[in-house]
């Protein structure tokens, strides 16, 4: 898994609250049987129309907006376990989704996958989302050590929360396969020993 | 202080706690299929490390799979390649796979159970959301991404840390045509899509009591709707009886051991929940949902509500539905019955009770899916193929179908679909096309009408 310690980028603001899994990446696109590829088709049905044509007026094809932080509305991710959301985003080239709530499985595939969820409150997050889309130059610095969000030049900025195995996970670039396998001797005893 | 059926599953699984960190938690089962296990396998692979319990997974076809002509090769082409890469996978690691045409096929929430696999007081998980539903035998069993299958594979346990609980209690008795999906629909519609995340939810009081295994895995396949990433219920008799038998079962005297010992699993009387709610089962009517998130829900009599808010009215629109509007007679030309959610025997003779006798309207469409092999055997043995075909509905082969329609069973753009299935998130059965959920009942009696009726009228 990638390293992540700081990130310093522009926005792309998603106005949308409750964005699920199938929005995300629609069922259609997950006959694959690797994990390359998704971001081709992340918000495949909001970034094109039926015919194929492009929607101007989805945010991802704002040509106003760019960069690595994606901010969402409430609720992000909900709906379907499918990894395959995580993996679309990060291969869209998204290293931070920012949301004033998160589904607990996106949540933790993200973590899975070197992509930051950073939950800010709900005053903070529209704060923010009027900040980029008055200026959409504005430059954003997610700092995981700290574990703060800031708006570079502005006196805008918040604390995240984040489990501090995860937060060490992330900065390392471990996952959790690698502890789990580093643990088999204690899991075979407890299948020796297991009470029910 | 005592302890909630939950915190007895889930304590007795814990294999270690890191400090200020999570727990690893042993999974005693763990169900794959053919979406979100190929990036695992090549993830251990690619790692060098084996499979280690692969007696202790259970595989099979579904999500991807056709619902007509099963018995010939798939002509989609990625469709046939995933399912032969699972094939592939599970004969390598010796893993059993029920796959497409098995007697033992079907949608991985409703096999599960049926064979025996699923036993209370057990953790069991899945690559998929609706793995809750198992948490109807008393289970703790809960939906995973792929990363998390492939660390399942690799070590048969998960670093996870432990949710809060919640409790549901839903006491009274239920009105006439009100079935367990009325009752999740109108949980999920009270509480919002995400008042459950970060918790397990058990349903307790006397409606969940009464309820048959069918109607509790109705009802725990929902929680993830409303954000929890498990619902149980305390195992019972009925649980017992339903378990007993099966061809993985523990059998005999071990049998008897495993019932005293689940019997001491529901909650303790003086345990505490961090969230708790109350609702009356006479308040429950007929649900169908006018949004795009299964909290979008209001009894069949109720109007959709006036709410300004821009993520509301952009549901609305795409579902080309106006604040204020009734449901009632809104024309529909495509039901859907199945899905992990309604598509066991039960759900089937509801639909058939109505249907019998009855022709379906002209202008729908319907897909009836049984949820498994086994289901479509019971299906024909009652006699319930010949009800549905003698009133003009075609009976379909086992899979997740219309509910997801990664297969071919699509709904069309813009088209209405009255479905037993889970979700209705936009574009969910099809690209542009827009779900209704709603119970069996009410499917049943839009497809015989060919528009949504009003069905208390019927039944009072």
């Amino acid at each position: 898994m990638e390293k992540f310690t700081t990130l310093q980028s522009r926005a792309i603001p998603l106005q949308i609250e409750n964005v699920d899994t199938d929005q995300i990446i629609p069922a259609r696109f997950l006959k694959a049987t690797d994990r390359k590829g998704f971001g081709d088709n992340v918000f495949r049905d909001w970034r094109y129309h039926k015919d194929g044509s492009t929607n101007s007026d989805f945010v991802l094809n704002n040509s106003k907006y760019e960069g690595s932080i994606l901010v969402a509305g409430d609720n992000f991710g909900c709906g379907s376990s499918r990894e395959h959301a995580a993996w679309a985003i990060t291969d869209f080239g998204f290293k931070v989704v920012v949301s004033s709530f998160f589904a607990d499985i996106f949540k933790g595939n993200a973590l899975n996958n070197g992509l930051l969820p950073v939950q800010v409150s709900e005053d903070f997050l529209k704060k923010l989302l009027n900040q980029i889309e008055n200026d959409p130059e504005t430059m954003i610095e997610v700092n995981l050590e700290d574990q703060t969000i800031s708006v570079k030049g502005l006196d805008v900025s918040a604390h995240f929360d984040i489990d501090s195995y995860k937060k060490t996970c992330m900065i390392n670039g471990y996952d959790d396969i690698d502890y789990l396998v580093n643990n088999i001797k204690l899991i075979e005893t407890f299948e020796a020993q297991k009470i029910y | 202080m005592g302890k909630t059926l939950f915190d007895k599953v889930w304590d007795s699984h814990v294999v270690n706690t890191i400090e200020n960190g999570p727990q690893i938690l042993y999974v005693d089962k763990h169900l794959i299929h053919e979406v979100t296990s190929p990036q695992a396998f090549n993830e251990l692979e690619d790692r060098g490390i084996s499979v280690l319990r692969p007696d202790q997974i259970v595989a099979t076809a579904d999500h991807n799979t056709p619902t007509q002509n099963q018995d010939q090769p798939i002509t989609d082409e990625l469709s046939r390649k995933q399912l032969e890469q699972l094939s592939k996978n599970c004969k390598k690691n010796n893993i059993a796979l029920y796959e497409l045409g098995h007697k033992y096929n079907g949608i991985v929430h409703v096999m599960a159970p049926e064979l025996g696999v699923t036993q209370p007081g057990i953790t069991m998980v899945c690559g998929d959301s609706h793995t809750s539903t198992h948490g109807a035998f008393g289970a703790i069993a809960f939906g995973i991404g792929t990363s998390q299958v492939a660390q399942v594979f690799a070590s048969q346990c998960l670093l996870l840390t432990k949710p809060k609980s919640l409790r549901v209690t839903v006491n009274g008795k239920l009105k006439n045509g009100v079935l367990p999906k009325d009752v999740i629909l109108y949980i999920i519609a009270k509480l919002g899509t995400n008042s459950g995340t970060g918790y397990f939810c058990e349903y307790a009081g006397n409606v969940f009591e009464e309820m048959s295994m069918e109607g509790r895995m109705t009802v725990c396949n929902m929680s993830i709707e409303m954000g929890a990433r498990g619902g149980m219920i305390a195992p019972d008799q009925a649980t017992f009886d339903y378990v007993e038998g099966r061809e993985f079962a523990p059998k005999g005297e071990e049998f008897e051991n495993k019932v005293a010992y689940w019997k001491t699993l529901p909650t303790d009387k003086d345990a505490q929940f961090d969230k708790e709610y109350h609702f009356d089962a006479e308040d429950i009517e007929p649900m169908v949902t006018y949004g795009t998130n299964p909290g979008m829900g209001i009894k069949i009599s109720e109007r959709i509500p006036e709410v300004s808010d821009a993520s509301f009215e952009k549901s609305l629109k795409y579902m080309n539905f106006k604040k204020g509007e009734s449901l009632i007679n809104k024309p529909i030309n495509f039901v859907f019955i199945g899905s992990c959610t309604n598509s066991r025997i039960e759900d089937f003779r509801v639909a058939a009770n109505y249907i019998k006798g009855k022709q379906k309207a002209n202008n729908v469409t319907a897909w009836l899916v049984p949820g498994s092999k086994q289901v479509e055997a019971q299906i024909i043995k009652e006699g319930l193929k010949t009800v549905f075909e003698d009133a003009g509905f075609e009976l379909r082969q086992p899979g997740c179908s219309a509910c997801l329609a990664m297969n071919d069973d699509k709904i069309p753009q813009d088209e209405y679909c009255v479905s037993t299935s889970n979700r209705n998130f936009e574009g969910r059965q099809g690209q542009g096309s827009r779900t209704i959920l709603a119970s069996p009942l009410v499917a049943a009696a839009t497809a015989v009408e060919g528009k949504i009726i009003d069905i208390t009228k019927q039944l009072n």
